[in-house]
């Protein structure tokens, strides 16, 4: 169980983040921030895997990954 | 839940003033990242350079100063030596330290002053909009070079990696980029082993940086780091030009 948030009011809509997920669910959304910017968004939250590459691309810090602790 | 993934601690909560798709941003998370993972958060003075990068201090959250254009090595090496027990590092771009800072970086190397350096190398001059700067490559277009770079008119593109290495002052010399996960990934251990070696006292560390600047460049930030990819990366290859003994860090 995963989820990654965006914080849409940072997003500067670079789409850098939609070309490297890998399960291809970051898309841009057809609403604009306050900046103006079409801003990042996930599509379908359920199939995120918490990898976190959309967040390690990110030049504005947009993205926040949280996952499921591992049970030990 | 718990967040894996979050801003560094280094990194004050404020929104960056670089333009969209500007990689300037993941450099400054790695280097606060690096900084968070070391423990040296109380420890650090950074020297911000001119240029894009001139506000580094509204988001670095430690101490910063501002050097004259080209001489955040000079100050930085001012303050090691003042201040010995601390991790000093200079933040500069392609113009800075690589044109007006020639000089100084170079023989802050040549003495082995215990300085870290973070080139980062876009090929262009990005805060003034987009002139010729000495790393821009051959038939690349900017305001100054319309037709496109020139070796009989504008020379050659600098190497700031392959010019340090014969230098027995420097201890560690990288290339890396962050145009794609894997390679930010490359470059934050780069980052991190350069400021292990100035901890150590082991010598000059310099890390260039693969940049894009998609507003000067004129692409968008996704053909930006495509173009980084197929021009920048065979011209200037990534890797450890220059690394300490092995077991040393």
């Amino acid at each position: 169980m995963a989820r990654v948030v965006f914080l849409v009011e940072r997003c500067k809509g670079c789409q850098l983040c939609t070309a490297v997920c890998p399960k291809g669910i970051v898309v841009m959304s057809d609403s604009t921030n306050e900046m103006g910017y079409h801003p990042a968004s996930v599509s379908e939250q359920n199939k995120c895997t918490g990898c976190g590459i959309c967040a390690l691309v990110c030049p504005d810090m947009v993205i926040e990954v949280e996952r499921e602790e591992k049970a030990v | 839940m718990k967040k894996v993934f979050t801003r560094p601690r280094s990194l004050k909560d404020v929104p960056f003033h670089y333009c969209p798709g500007c990689t300037h941003g993941v450099a400054h998370r790695l280097v606060a990242e690096v900084i968070d993972e070391l423990g040296i958060q109380d420890n650090v003075i950074g020297n911000a350079p001119v240029g894009c990068a001139v506000f580094t201090m509204d988001y670095f959250d430690f101490d910063m100063i501002s050097a004259a254009h080209g001489r955040a090595p000079a100050v930085a090496t001012g303050v090691k030596r003042v201040l010995p027990d601390r991790v000093v590092f200079t933040y500069q771009g392609d113009g800075d330290l690589a044109a007006i800072g020639t000089g100084e970086f170079i023989h802050a190397a040549v003495r082995g002053e215990k300085i870290t350096c973070i080139f980062i190398n876009n090929a262009v001059y990005g805060m003034t909009g987009g002139q010729m700067a000495p790393t821009t490559l051959l038939g690349q277009k900017t305001k100054t070079t319309p037709y496109g770079r020139d070796s009989e008119v504008n020379g050659y593109p600098i190497k700031v990696c392959e010019m340090l290495t014969p230098l027995d002052g420097a201890a560690y010399v990288a290339r890396v980029a962050v145009h794609s996960p894997k390679a930010i990934i490359q470059a934050k251990k780069a980052l991190k082993k350069a400021f292990q070696v100035q901890i150590n006292g082991l010598g000059f560390s310099l890390v260039e940086i693969l940049s894009t600047c998609p507003t000067n460049w004129g692409l968008t930030p996704l053909e930006a780091v495509k173009w980084l990819d197929e021009n920048m990366i065979p011209y200037f290859p990534l890797g450890e030009y220059k690394v300490p003994p092995a077991g040393v860090i």
